[in-house]
């Protein structure tokens, strides 16, 4: 919306550097803090092409909601979630590799499209306020998850390996061993340049999915969902069911974001079972509003451009923290900070702008 | 088609309603608002809304054949299409995605065995076609792949209505019969007049291809030319059903209102008119989009009621919202001898300038609050009035504000069930007196007053204006009243600057005839006399 503006008030300077100050701002962290953080250029490159393998999909993932108008889907918690679930299962069945990512991957989906049906409904009674509302189921169902992985798992649902349960007899423990299948994705393909490993195949899929989000926003169902996201009323209107449209973007918003979450942790190695997911909505979100999203306009470009910009902050502010002030402690600080801050800006310059451009269309009525 | 004809008994709003439309015929609804048009549309659309307040009496003949819609997509079946006073459009979609809205055509695509028929592709470039075909059919020249959100409001009428037509190719609806009554509810009342006249041209070849037309305006002058018959309702009757021919506008305003309605001027006592200068504008601009002004000077006398016409978009509205404060301005505005700081909403409302907006839902009421509380609250803040003092802290005096709320309820004859009611619950006429009596609260010493009638009907009009007029005379207020409607001004007052591209074209006496205005207002610069 910003840039159809843009080209009618022949592209301000001022103007542009408004609506992208997010990203700008971190173009400058970033070039200020490579140098002091001191890292070798193969170091980051290694570093970032990891990160972008490992966090692309469940970002991917969060695009088809903001296209439905709901906003960014704190909800892909719940995805997290039930991908998490899935690993559980599969390390109790000892299934190594890729077939296991596949399995839990299966597993994931049923629980993703339960949950993701849930939250939509819910999400559906607080229409304009998706948002937050999301972001307390997941703290609601963060709940409901540790119910089921502590006190269910073991007891009530079978779960064998002693590697796994507590002592106690029942509950998962904090940690979850996925060496079995450690970064089985990303080395299917085996690629070094500048002596970074390159993961290839988890890129093939993250490009799979991008081609699959960009033929989705051709179809029927993109079509209404792009329909219902601009003017729910216009949408009902002519017919369309906006209700279960948008409950359809948040199911299959979940369902990603449980591939993600898997793809995620086999990256990762160890599955930290009552963490793992709590962060994941925030720094998806954070990462794809550094890129350049707001709150109803989200794209690809916006995905990668984040991932690449915000997780290179991630990676060298430890080290800038140690090198400027000797802790490494107040990189982390800054890392937590900055994303929050990320959010909170991206908010208030999306209000500001709402509010301008409706003060416009209200004046180009007249 | 033969002919509609419905009949409604027992139903308060609407009571033995017969009409006949022909093929091709463009028939002219007029009435006051609450007149009924919008239920008798809505009957014969098969809105939800009757079915659930217990449906209608009567029956609807389609073609000699009794037809009854259980829902609008029923009507939409039996070729009946409506545009809506309000757009239902997406903004940031295309022309073309708007027209064919949820009607896409579609591409098979294998997903779609899998996953149902949401997941075929859209078909661009087959509802490219069709949105032209239909654009064609309506004759105007609108770009298919231009976004919504960057038209003017006429192209977005004109996409309104070809998505009506379009409808008509839909495969869904082979079994139909194509569209051949297309109703228009006021899709005039927010064009400006040259867009006006190109969608009336637009219902013209409509009508030519043999789709009848029902109309409804308030514009009395369209109704007029562009309508084959006319049929005036009022309070749920239909008062008058003629050929245009035997009709103008005089008759349908009276039959309207159900009093004659005088047209000719009444002499004003100019008595209390000084000859000491109030307001004096020099050199105003206002950067107010689509309102420009670019360089207005003008001076209103003491007790004067000064008109700003000219047509949409020229800059008189950028004029009375500059001088508040509301858009940025530059310029010298000088009243009662004192400047007016610019761009400080407080500065003219404290010198004693008060501001009936155009924008009167979103400026001008507090549409959740109360009729008192919109009455007084201008007036609170500004003049400290209705305020009692406890100490250092100040109380509402609600007893005073209810008084002077009734006051004015009985004096402009807002309709109401009592000073508690809350202003969304008002008609638009309504809620433009509830304005008026809240910049009357303020007791101002100069008002401007602007588009008091937009939206509201012959009746409500006619009192706004009185009221107008008579605090004018009572109070020796000042008034600047800005409207589109050029007669409405030449009723009331005194001398109308023209305003036509941001400048000021001319000043003209209120009494010289209608035409010097409209050569002002196609920008020939005349000197003031």
């Amino acid at each position: 919306m910003s840039k159809k503006l843009d080209m009618k008030n022949k592209v301000s300077v001022k103007e542009l550097a408004i609506n992208n100050l997010v990203p700008i701002l971190f173009i400058c962290i970033c070039a200020v803090g490579i140098p002091l953080s001191g890292y070798s250029g193969s170091y980051l490159l290694n570093e970032i092409l990891s990160r972008l393998g490992r966090n692309s999909f469940l970002v991917l993932s969060l695009l088809i909601p903001v296209m439905a108008g709901m906003g960014l889907n704190f909800g892909m918690t719940l995805g997290a979630m039930a991908g998490q679930i899935g690993l559980i299962f599969v390390s109790d069945w000892n299934v190594v590799g890729i077939p296991a990512m596949v399995l839990a991957a299966i597993i994931s989906t049923p629980i993703s499209i339960l949950l993701g049906w849930l939250c939509g409904t819910i999400l559906n009674n607080a229409k304009g306020r998706e948002m937050v509302t999301s972001y307390i189921i997941g703290f609601f169902m963060n709940g409901v998850y540790q119910l089921v992985v502590l006190y269910f798992m073991g007891s009530i649902i079978p779960i064998s390996s002693s590697a796994l349960v507590l002592p106690r007899g029942y509950g998962i423990r904090n940690t979850v061993n996925l060496e079995t299948m450690r970064k089985s994705l990303d080395n299917l393909i085996p690629v070094n340049i500048f002596g970074a490993s390159v993961p290839v195949a988890t890129f093939i899929l993250v490009a799979v999915f991008c081609l699959v989000i960009i033929w989705f926003r051709k179809t029927k169902l993109g079509q209404d969902m792009r329909a219902v996201g601009q003017d729910m009323e216009v949408a009902r209107q002519a017919g369309i069911k906006v209700e279960k449209t948008r409950v359809l973007s948040i199911i299959l918003s979940t369902v990603f974001a449980g591939f993600g979450m898997i793809i995620y942790l086999q990256n990762i190695g160890t599955l930290n079972t009552y963490n793992s997911h709590s962060q994941i909505g925030m720094f998806s979100i954070a990462a794809l509003l550094v890129g350049g999203a707001s709150v109803d306009k989200a794209s690809i470009k916006n995905v990668f451009i984040g991932i690449i910009l915000f997780h290179t902050m991630f990676t060298i502010a430890p080290t800038v923290g140690r090198n400027l002030i000797g802790e490494a402690q107040l990189g982390e600080y800054f890392r937590v900070f900055v994303s929050y801050g990320v959010i909170t800006l991206a908010l208030v310059l999306y209000e500001i702008r709402t509010r301008r451009e409706a003060r416009k269309a209200l004046e180009e009525a007249e | 088609m033969k002919g509609i004809s419905k009949e409604f008994s027992g139903n308060k709003v609407l009571n033995d309603i017969n009409f006949k439309l022909y093929p091709g015929e463009i028939l002219g609804l007029v009435g006051e608002n609450g007149a009924g048009k919008s239920t008798l549309m809505k009957i014969l659309f098969g809105m939800d809304e009757i079915r659930d307040t217990g449906g209608y009496g009567g029956e609807i003949l389609i073609d000699g054949k009794k037809v009854e819609f259980r829902s609008s997509e029923d009507a939409i079946k039996e070729g009946i299409g409506m545009v809506h006073q309000e757009f239902s459009l997406i903004p940031d979609f295309t022309v073309s995605e708007n027209i064919l809205l949820n009607r896409e055509p579609e591409k098979y695509s294998v997903m779609s065995e899998l996953f149902g028929r949401r997941l075929n592709t859209v078909d661009r470039k087959e509802m490219q076609r069709r949105a032209l075909l239909a654009i064609e059919r309506l004759g105007v020249e609108l770009d298919a792949n231009k976004k919504i959100s960057t038209l003017p409001v006429g192209y977005k009428q004109f996409t309104e209505i070809a998505r009506e037509l379009s409808k008509e190719d839909d495969e869904k609806s082979a079994d139909a019969k194509g569209i051949r009554l297309l109703v228009l509810d006021e899709p005039t009342a927010v064009l400006s007049e040259h867009e006006a006249i190109a969608l009336l041209k637009a219902m013209k070849m409509l009508s030519e291809a043999g789709i009848a037309i029902i109309f409804i305006s308030h514009r009395l002058q369209e109704i007029i030319d562009v309508c084959d018959s006319i049929m005036v309702m009022r309070d749920g009757l239909i008062i008058k059903h003629v050929d245009k021919k035997e009709a103008d506008v005089q008759k349908i305003a009276s039959w309207m209102v159900g009093r004659s309605v005088k047209q000719e001027r009444v002499v004003r006592d100019t008595s209390h008119i000084s000859d000491e200068i109030a307001l004096k504008v020099s050199n105003l601009r206002v950067d107010m989009p689509g309102e420009m002004v670019k360089d207005v000077s003008f001076e209103v006398r003491k007790g004067e009621i000064f008109g700003l016409g000219g047509l949409a978009g020229q800059g008189k509205i950028g004029i009375p919202n500059g001088i508040m404060g509301l858009y940025y301005a530059l310029g010298s505005v000088v009243f009662e001898g004192k400047d007016v700081k610019l761009n400080s909403p407080s500065n003219p409302l404290s010198s004693g300038i008060a501001f009936v907006s155009e924008d009167r839902r979103g400026v001008g009421l507090l549409l959740d609050e109360s009729l008192e509380w919109n009455v007084s609250f201008g007036a609170m803040q500004v003049n400290e009035s209705f305020l009692k003092k406890v100490g250092p802290i100040k109380f509402r005096d609600n007893e005073a504000i209810r008084k002077v709320t009734e006051e004015y309820i009985d004096l402009l004859q807002i309709k109401c069930t009592s000073s508690k009611q809350r202003a969304r619950q008002l008609s638009g006429g309504n809620q433009q007196k509830i304005c008026l009596a809240k910049a009357f609260a303020l007791k101002p010493k100069l008002l401007f007053v602007s588009e008091p009638t937009r939206g509201i009907d012959v009746g409500a009009k006619a009192l706004v204006l009185e009221a107008l007029k008579k605090y004018n005379e009572e109070n020796g207020t000042t008034i600047v009243m800005i409207s589109s409607e050029l007669e409405e001004l030449r009723s009331i007052c005194d001398r109308i600057a023209v305003v036509h591209d941001g400048k000021i074209a001319g000043t003209l006496d209120a009494t010289r005839p209608s035409e010097e205005f409209g050569v002002l207002m196609l920008g020939e610069m005349k000197e003031a006399k």
